[in-house]
């Protein structure tokens, strides 16, 4: 930029531009009615009820992908093996899959009818129109986030660490425990940023798997949704929306932070 | 490094690019007539407007409730097919549509999975079927509850509390049911005959039966005259053909 070439102020009107064009319609989010009758709005209960359980289904759900994920990756990590690219890609679907087809893709795994339906049954578990149904659709669809962060910050860990660990006479759970989970930290709580953020936001998986009712399995974005066609319900879907964009903007903040930029770059291109 | 990111930029905006310019290309000049449909008249307008010579018709289906708020916000179209009445007839109050007409009728049934024991409309009301319905904004919930009120308080306030699921357009209900995932859902008779092999029917007694009437309106400052030829059509025409063939019935 020091001589102001064309190339210079074209890339410039673009930034700009480009800039313009994203943050106007999270402006007017919060512009088009006034935060008067935004938080009036989310005073309801059905707003209430769903805020509530968004916070329940989607804490439950990266609780999940946290105790299974995190030794899932280290293990991932770790190790060469055949098929390994395989794996990472089969871990990385549902972050490029459509969420309606997440949600067909469930109901043909575990609805009443799908290949696991009768097991699933059989067990006395109700996935389909059940809260526990919700929790199922958001940690298909927000996992990926955590594995692919996970999985490139173990890989990160200088091995010669984790060996120096055994030579000193910490088993397998120690070193990993004592070594190589706080190196790994940053990426692992960018993933799990990332991860939650998705699944606050997951709307297609959870209506086609789980249904929409208030209280069980209509979570904020579903909410939002439903409230759109309401004579009046397009304020109420605005205060819904706008408390996700404040808590997106949190954890993507919390991302930036944490240092996570470095895995959304570049996570499983090395 | 540098040269495979560039290419994959590139390769990215050429698919963007692929994707974006025929739609662009079409609404530069001549746009097409935008027909937003309730989503039970996805098969028959659909049909219709496949074989329509007067112009180049572009059908939207969702809930007339979710159509009705996008007119609201100012989306454009040229013709509204409701569901229901009262939606069209709400936007003609507030100035955003012509006079209402009637276009077609319909029932509301049960739709059960093929081979599900329930077989009667008393069977709803049994502790543990599952039932998905239409939400309340979109018409066909609308119908559901009519026909619920009009049952003895006991057995509506049994079958309301078997009601897991208030889905946001009929298509999502007869999907629930067809999938098994619904145990039972209420939709119209056209969506129980348009699924076919996949889901049996109750009917619904004709003493408990809303009246089902949709209504279309042209929408203003859209391209009036060949909405209006397109609604025409559909009421007497070739569109009221293939709403027939649909199982529409004419309207009252």
């Amino acid at each position: 930029m020091r001589r102001s070439s064309p190339f210079a102020w074209i890339a410039l009107l673009a930034a700009l531009a480009g800039l313009a064009f994203l943050l106007v319609p999270v402006v007017a989010v919060f512009a088009d009615t006034g935060p008067g009758r935004l938080l009036d709005a989310l005073g309801e209960p059905a707003a209430r009820e769903a805020l509530w359980l968004s916070l329940r289904t989607t804490t439950i759900a990266i609780l999940v992908v946290i105790v299974v994920g995190t030794p899932a990756a280290y293990l991932i990590a770790g190790r060469e093996f055949r098929g390994r690219a395989l794996v990472l890609t089969a871990i990385e679907l549902p972050l490029v899959m459509p969420p309606a087809v997440a949600g067909i893709a469930l109901l043909a795994a575990f609805g009443p009818r799908g290949i696991l339906g009768d097991a699933i049954e059989g067990a006395g578990v109700e996935l389909v129109f059940q809260t526990a149904g919700v929790v199922v659709a958001l940690v298909f669809v927000s996992a990926p986030f955590f594995l692919r962060s996970a999985i490139s910050s173990f890989e990160a860990v200088d091995p010669r660490l984790l060996a120096a660990a055994r030579t000193l006479g910490a088993g397998p759970f120690r070193a990993f425990a004592t070594v190589a989970l706080p190196s790994a930290r940053g990426g692992l709580a960018s993933g799990l940023a990332l991860a939650w953020g998705r699944a606050l936001g997951e709307f297609g998986a959870t209506l086609l798997f789980a249904g929409s009712l208030q209280g069980v399995t209509r979570t904020a974005p579903l909410a939002i949704f439903a409230d759109f066609s309401e004579p009046d319900g397009f304020v109420s879907a605005l205060a819904l929306s706008a408390v996700l964009i404040l808590v997106s903007a949190a954890l993507l903040l919390a991302v930036k932070l944490l240092g996570g930029e470095r895995d959304l770059a570049g996570g499983g291109s090395r | 490094m540098k040269v495979r990111r560039i290419a994959a930029i590139g390769a990215l905006v050429a698919i963007g690019a692929l994707t974006v310019l025929p739609a662009g290309c079409g609404g530069g000049g001549d746009e097409g007539l935008v027909v937003l449909g309730a989503s039970s008249l996805q098969g028959a307008l659909t049909e219709y407007a496949a074989s329509y010579r007067g112009a180049d018709v572009k059908p939207s289906f969702a809930g007339s409730d979710r159509l009705a708020a996008q007119i609201r916000r100012g989306a454009h179209a040229d013709l509204f097919a409701a569901a229901d009445t009262a939606y069209p007839a709400r936007l003609f109050a507030e100035g955003l549509v012509d006079r209402p007409r009637l276009f077609a009728a319909n029932s509301l049934v049960v739709a059960v999975p093929a081979g599900s024991d329930v077989s009667s409309l008393a069977d709803l009301a049994e502790p543990g079927v599952e039932i998905a319905i239409g939400d309340a904004a979109v018409p066909v919930g609308a119908y559901t509850r009519t026909v619920l009120g009009r049952l003895p308080a006991g057995e509506r306030r049994a079958i309301m509390a078997n009601v897991r699921s208030e889905e946001p357009d009929v298509g999502s209900v007869i999907a629930k049911v067809a999938q098994g995932a619904a145990d039972a859902g209420f939709v119209y008779a056209t969506d129980a005959r348009a699924a076919g092999g996949a889901v049996k029917t109750i009917r619904v007694p004709a003493r408990l039966q809303p009246d089902v009437a949709y209504a279309a309106a042209v929408v203003k400052r859209g391209d009036e005259a060949a909405a209006r030829r397109f609604l025409d059509g559909m009421i007497d025409g070739e569109g009221a053909a293939d709403l027939r063939r649909a199982g529409f019935l004419p309207p009252p």
